[in-house]
């Protein structure tokens, strides 16, 4: 019995002789990334994704999926491969020019603790 | 150093300050393998898991009753959702994650194996299949990859509806008839052990533990969940006023647990082989739905391109 695990939410399940690399992408409905504002006030957040043959299915999926309890008041869907990201790889040089600007912090300036309200 | 030293250096040191992993980070092979493995097969369980309450919602004794129930069916199907999405992260494709299900390859929970008998089922699939999972799912909310735990946070709030609503019913049928009562100590009793089953086999048997735990994508060892399980859920089956199927289940205290009895894994292994009561119904359900559900996929695309060429 050293195959098994109970590795993932539901349980045990085996480990050994399940194929896990990723297979060929078959033709299915396209790849939407959604951002819910929760309430006003608030940012959208991304919450995930969702395949949809279309934008407007793409929003009553997102609605369906992921506001089943009131989580949102406005939805965000677009399409995954619209999406320009930064890329992982470069991460370190990307963010570098803020990494060294200090000054750009209120913390980085002193101020005698005898003057009020700053 | 070697540029993948490099990478695989940084990769352990964000799992070491307890950051997570998120999607294009690079991660070593075996790391992707094990998470698209275990996301998969939890949305596997989450959709398969649709099917033994799926069964009732139309025989559900209220309206009040089937509102839930569906709701709840509902929440299944989210959750298998939003973890094909975790997955997909991982350059995973969903069409091809069904087909491996559907196929066979890749696997579910074998607590899914075992058939709704009596409307009592539902209930204790409530309080204890999903008690069960919420003990799983909990830690996982901390898992190394970010995604996932993500997902397992959503999950484990809707999850815990689950469970109240289940145990809500079994008190209902408790106040109902002698045959109520006895309905719901049978359900009890059939699923008591399968239940216990679902933290996986012993800590000794469970080999890939170790490598887990430092990808910090299991927290806690087979065991220890089901001992938590355990001591859970006697208190519960007491206010209840059902028991449970072990004469050695008993208050230990010097341990400060309870002591339980051996687990039938001769039974745990004959279901996962494919022998339990309900392996090739799961399947055969899981494509029919699949294979009948082609014609709106693609009159969905064909309808999406018609109104792109129009614009």
């Amino acid at each position: 019995m050293t195959d098994l695990t109970a590795e993932g939410g539901h349980g045990a399940v085996p480990l050994e002789g399940v194929p896990a690399a990723p297979g060929p992408v078959k033709h299915d409905w396209p790849l939407y990334e959604v951002f819910v504002r929760g309430k006003r006030g608030l940012n959208h957040v991304h919450v995930g994704s969702l395949h949809a043959a279309d934008d407007r299915m793409a929003l009553h999926h997102a609605r369906d999926l992921y506001t089943r309890r009131n989580e949102g008041v406005s939805i965000w869907v677009v399409r995954a491969s619209d999406i320009t990201a930064s890329s992982p790889d470069e991460k370190d040089p990307f963010f570098a020019p803020s990494g060294d600007k200090v000054y750009r912090h209120p913390t980085f300036y002193d101020i005698p603790e005898e003057v009020p309200h700053i | 150093m070697t540029a993948v030293a490099s990478l695989e250096e940084h990769f352990e040191a964000t799992i070491e300050r307890d950051q997570r992993i998120e999607p294009r980070d690079w991660v070593p092979e075996g790391y992707r393998k094990t998470m698209i493995r275990q996301i998969a097969q939890h949305a596997h369980s989450e959709i398969i898991g649709m099917q033994p309450e799926g069964n009732w919602i139309t025989r559900a004794p209220s309206l009040r009753r089937k509102a839930i129930l569906l709701a709840k069916v509902q929440d299944e199907a989210g959750h298998g959702l939003y973890l094909y999405s975790a997955a997909a992260t991982l350059g995973a494709d969903r069409a091809d994650l069904t087909d491996k299900l559907i196929t066979g390859k890749q696997k579910y929970s074998s607590i899914f194996n075992y058939p709704t008998l009596t409307f009592a089922d539902v209930g204790v699939i409530g309080w204890l299949v999903d008690g069960a999972a919420i003990c799983n799912q909990v830690p996982l909310c901390r898992s190394s990859y970010g995604p996932y735990a993500r997902a397992m946070i959503r999950i484990c709030k809707e999850e815990s509806f689950h469970q109240r609503q289940g145990y809500e019913l079994l008190m209902t049928m408790m106040r109902g008839t002698q045959q109520q009562r006895e309905m719901v100590q049978e359900a009890v009793n059939r699923w008591w052990w399968p239940s216990l089953m679902m933290f996986g086999p012993p800590d000794a048997d469970s080999p890939n533990t170790a490598q887990s735990m430092a990808w910090k994508v299991k927290r806690h060892t087979n065991d220890e969940l089901r001992q938590r399980f355990v001591d859970m859920s006697v208190p519960q089956a007491a206010a209840l006023g059902v028991t449970f199927p072990d004469p050695d289940l008993k208050w230990n205290a010097s341990r400060e647990h309870y002591d339980f009895g051996p687990v039938d894994w001769d039974e745990f292994k004959n279901v996962l082989k494919g022998n339990g009561p309900c392996n090739a119904s799961r399947i055969a359900h899981r494509r029919r739905a699949h294979d009948e559900g082609a014609w709106v996929r693609e009159a969905a695309v064909a309808h999406a391109a018609k109104n792109e060429e129009r614009k």
